[in-house]
């Protein structure tokens, strides 16, 4: 290992977020481009694949551009920077960050560049918006085509000049010649011009040590929009002559139709649907969809079902051993554990486990649909307009390319929204009714018929010599996911092993995917082997931790934290942290708990946080605390539980979320090394709160708690 | 279906409703006033937060039929002009928000709180806040927004009123 970088642990593929189908690949005209997009630049950025096969780079002269490409610039003779990204705006900001990428390297104003995204006819394929991959990937393709962009237009003014390009810079959206003094802008460059150009791998890009707009924090671009109730999210959009639909829900998962009345419905005036088990409703105002829904009389029939009570025993006893859709990602070996295991001072052994969690986004799914012919279009708020446009080409059985999705900025999705379950029933009910129809589910229809975080039982056996070295690891994982499995710690004879399983629930990804089960395990189990040693659980892990940047993280929170100050009575502190996504982070937490309520509250937490370069320190920030109270939420006490196929606390009344009166004091320390690529923070930093949380609980209690939620109804103190 | 007299953000409607709707449909699909959203359709979000006679309620549990001699004031009609209210200006500087969901809520609920107190404590301000839900997490930031607007609310106070004295 090379002590600065990961490069012992791969990242772990997410099973849940692998439904996406084959790439689709463009095959455009350019013409058709200029057509649409007017005189100007075309700047594409192309695959790496693809990069190889078109390394002759500079001007196309050809008539079709590559076909891998994954995003898009257009300057228009106006001056006018438009990109184009199939990536989706949900809360993460990246319609700033990424517009100040393109600033950054274009020498533009931000406020002069257009974002369009996840428009599947106007933006390249792009598989979906999660695993933190937008910064990584789509921020620096962007910045190479927007410095491509830039050097062609130095060589413009360079050959108008008749100068060496060297001597030229680019700055606020125009070429300048400082020593003749003079200058010339884009605009003027591109008049009447109709150039495209690709980037090459040797695009030289500026150094984040030189960063002006980049780097900066830098408020959200269209923040005014938010503020006076402008922006129209997927659920806002409206057409004329528009219907509202709804759906009528079985009566419990798994069900089967048996029969169904909807005379009553018809008689009120809206358009009745019956194709297969699927029933549902068009109508005037969404008060007569609901009334006609509730007017319909169906009957279904299922099989007795699992309740969550029963839930960690299933899923041990049903594993799908072999069914791993990912190919070879189930086991991890080094070592012989089993020889370890027997010959160390200390063998600690213990299960772990994790509850269902609703993602709850603020707006619920929500699509708007609408035919024209056999051309579908639906507005529809998806981390996944690609995937989504495959799912509705399916469901109607019409090619891909009759079907646009378009996402307008999202009231979040935390990975709860990869599926098209509204596009499709907007869909279905428009093309019945024969006017544009908006689905918009209700709280507890996203509480029922979305997907969950996977629920998880993790058993650990660690093997520790007295002096505090981990010798042995031994690590299964059942259902909730193989993200963040590996240990990052040093330990010479590891087993690692996820079991899939038939999950009893409809599951998916959730922000930080299993990563947040992982962590919570081992950062917990870590803590339980230091206590065995009678060891600091931070010098323990310091003691069994070489990667350089973690321990970076780790030795950060715990002088802002204040490792190793005296508690009060009530008064817990403890630990968490790891790495993930290619982010890493240290958690520490202080908790008081109320032993006569059992109350636990969360007081302070200190985050210290390395992804690479910093974008945008503000919006890290922002999505660092965020991370925190979310993580807080499935720490604590949320948890969906349910009984024979129904959901039993399905309404905003009854899950609890994170409220104001939730929130510890938040202070986050960001490392910024500048000289690492930039990486994502939209899920990394919330994986360390759960594990402080229950790590600072036996702090204050003795108590060790090892399923989450860890308090749901309090500390039980006995 | 009856015809229900309306005052919202200033403006004199007539809406077709049964006067058991509620406030929350009609804004947003009669009056195609779509700032204020649906989180929870039981009042437990505050996404859907409305001023009615300068008072936070949850448009999603408000009967329309109730608000005949009332004043409903929407995120729509908070600026003037181009002039922001000074706590969506705060909140904007603050950036107290994430997706924006739940923005429109907050910023209703946080004026009503300002008008009530003009300057809460910190724990005021989340007692109060504490029926609007951000599921992303930007409560910290939005406390602070709050603090802000009603610094900038005192200041502008004094300052009007120590011109008025001259």
């Amino acid at each position: 290992m090379s002590g600065n970088t990961h490069t012992q642990i791969p990242l772990e593929p997410e099973r849940y977020e692998l439904a996406a189908g084959a790439p689709y690949h463009f095959d455009l005209d350019r013409r058709e481009f200029f057509k649409f997009l007017g005189a100007g630049v075309l700047v594409v950025s192309v695959l790496k694949s693809a990069v190889v096969a078109q390394e002759s780079g500079g001007i196309q002269q050809r008539r079709d551009l590559p076909r891998e490409i994954d995003a898009w610039l257009h300057i228009g003779e106006n001056g006018k920077v438009t990109v184009y990204t199939g990536k989706v705006e949900m809360g993460q900001n990246i319609r700033t960050s990424l517009s100040q990428a393109v600033g950054e390297e274009l020498h533009v104003p931000i406020e002069k560049i257009e974002m369009v995204m996840g428009d599947t006819q106007l933006t390249p394929f792009d598989m979906g918006t999660f695993g933190s991959r937008t910064t990584p990937t789509m921020n620096l393709q962007l910045r190479k085509v927007a410095a491509a962009a830039r050097e062609m237009l130095i060589g413009r003014a360079a050959a108008q000049w008749q100068t060496d390009p060297q001597k030229l810079v680019a700055a606020d959206g125009k070429v300048i010649d400082a020593k003749n003094n003079r200058s010339v802008e884009y605009a003027t460059l591109l008049k009447g011009q109709q150039l495209t150009q690709t980037i090459t791998a040797e695009t030289p890009l500026i150094p984040a040590t030189n960063w002006k707009v980049a780097g900066q924090s830098a408020l959200k671009v269209d923040g005014r929009n938010f503020v006076t109730g402008r922006h129209r999210y997927p659920s806002d959009q409206n057409l004329p002559n528009m219907l509202y639909g709804k759906v009528s829900r079985p009566t419990s998962f798994n069900a089967t139709l048996i029969s169904v009345d909807t005379n009553k419905a018809d008689e009120m005036g809206a358009t009745v649907v019956r194709d297969g088990n699927f029933v549902g409703v068009a109508a005037a105002s969404s008060e007569l969809a609901a009334a006609a829904v509730a007017a319909i009389r169906a009957e279904w029939k299922s099989e007795p079902q699992l309740s969550n009570k029963e839930l960690f025993d299933y899923l041990r006893k049903n594993t799908v051993e072999g069914k791993d859709p990912t190919g070879d990602g189930d086991r991890y070996e080094v070592g012989s554990v089993d020889q370890a295991m027997n010959a160390v001072d200390h063998r600690l052994h213990q299960t772990y486990t994790v509850a269902y969690i609703a993602h709850t986004p603020l707006e619920p799914r929500a699509a708007l649909a609408k035919w024209d012919g056999d051309n579908l279009t639906v507005w529809t708020g998806t981390q996944r307009p690609f995937g989504v446009r495959g799912q509705l080409a399916e469901a109607f059985r019409i090619p891909e390319d009759h079907v646009r999705v378009l996402m307008p900025d999202t009231g979040s999705g935390y990975g709860g929204k990869h599926t098209g379950e509204t596009a499709i029933e907007a869909a279905r009910l428009s093309r019945a009714a024969k006017r544009p129809v908006k689905v918009t589910w209700t709280r507890e229809e996203e509480f029922t018929w979305a997907y969950f975080r996977p629920a998880g039982v993790i058993d650990v056996t660690s093997g520790v010599r007295s002096d505090g070295t981990i010798t042995a690891w031994e690590f299964h994982n059942y259902n909730s996911g193989s993200a963040g499995i590996r240990t990052y710690y040093e330990i010479p004879n590891q087993r690692i092993i996820f079991h899939a399983t038939n999950s009893p629930l409809r599951q998916g990804s959730y922000r930080a995917l299993a990563a947040t089960a992982n962590h919570f395990a081992r950062e917990s189990h870590m803590d339980e082997a230091a206590h065995t040693v009678k060891m600091d659980p931070l010098e323990f892990r310091l003691k069994n931790l070489k990667d350089q940047r973690l321990r970076a993280v780790f030795e950060a929170a715990a002088k802002q934290f204040g490792w190793g100050k005296s508690r009060n009575a009530g008064q817990g502190f403890g630990m968490g942290g790891g790495y993930e996504k290619l982010g890493n982070i240290a958690t520490f937490a202080e908790i008081n708990v109320d032993r006569k309520s059992g109350e636990v509250k969360v007081v302070r937490v200190v985050s210290a946080f390395e992804c690479g370069a910093i974008v945008n320190p503000d919006n890290l920030r922002n999505q660092i605390e965020g991370s925190n109270i979310q993580g807080l939420g499935g720490a604590l006490f949320e948890a969906i539980e349910f009984d024979n196929g129904k959901i039993l606390n399905g309404r905003m009344s009854e899950y609890r979320v994170p409220r104001f009166s939730d929130v510890p004091a938040l202070e986050t320390v960001l490392l910024d090394r500048k000289d690492l690529p930039s990486a994502g923070a939209g899920e990394c930093p919330m994986v360390g709160m759960a594990p402080a949380i229950a790590n600072a609980i036996f702090d204050a209690t003795g108590t060790r708690l090892r399923s989450l939620p860890l308090v749901p109804n309090g500390l039980k103190t006995s | 279906m009856s015809s229900i007299p309306l005052n919202v953000n200033g403006k004199s409607y007539t809406v077709d409703a049964d006067p058991q709707t509620i406030l929350l449909s009609v804004l947003r699909e009669q009056l195609d006033l779509t700032g204020s959203k649906y989180g929870c359709g039981e009042g437990q979000c505050g996404a859907c937060t409305v001023l009615i006679d300068g008072k936070a309620q949850r448009s999603c549990v408000t009967k329309v039929g109730t608000l005949s001699q009332k004043q409903v004031t929407t995120i729509e009609g908070l600026a003037s002009g181009d002039q922001l209210h000074p706590v969506q200006e705060a909140f904007l500087e603050a950036e107290a928000m994430q997706c924006g969901y739940c923005t429109s809520g907050m910023v209703m609920s946080a004026v009503a709180l300002l008008q009530r107190n003009p300057t809460p404590k910190e724990s005021e301000i989340v007692a109060f806040m504490d029926g609007n839900v951000c599921r992303c997490g930007a409560y910290p930031r939005i406390v602070g927004a709050i603090q802000k607007a009603a610094k900038v609310a005192t200041t502008t106070a004094a300052s009007a009123g120590k011109g008025a004295g001259r």
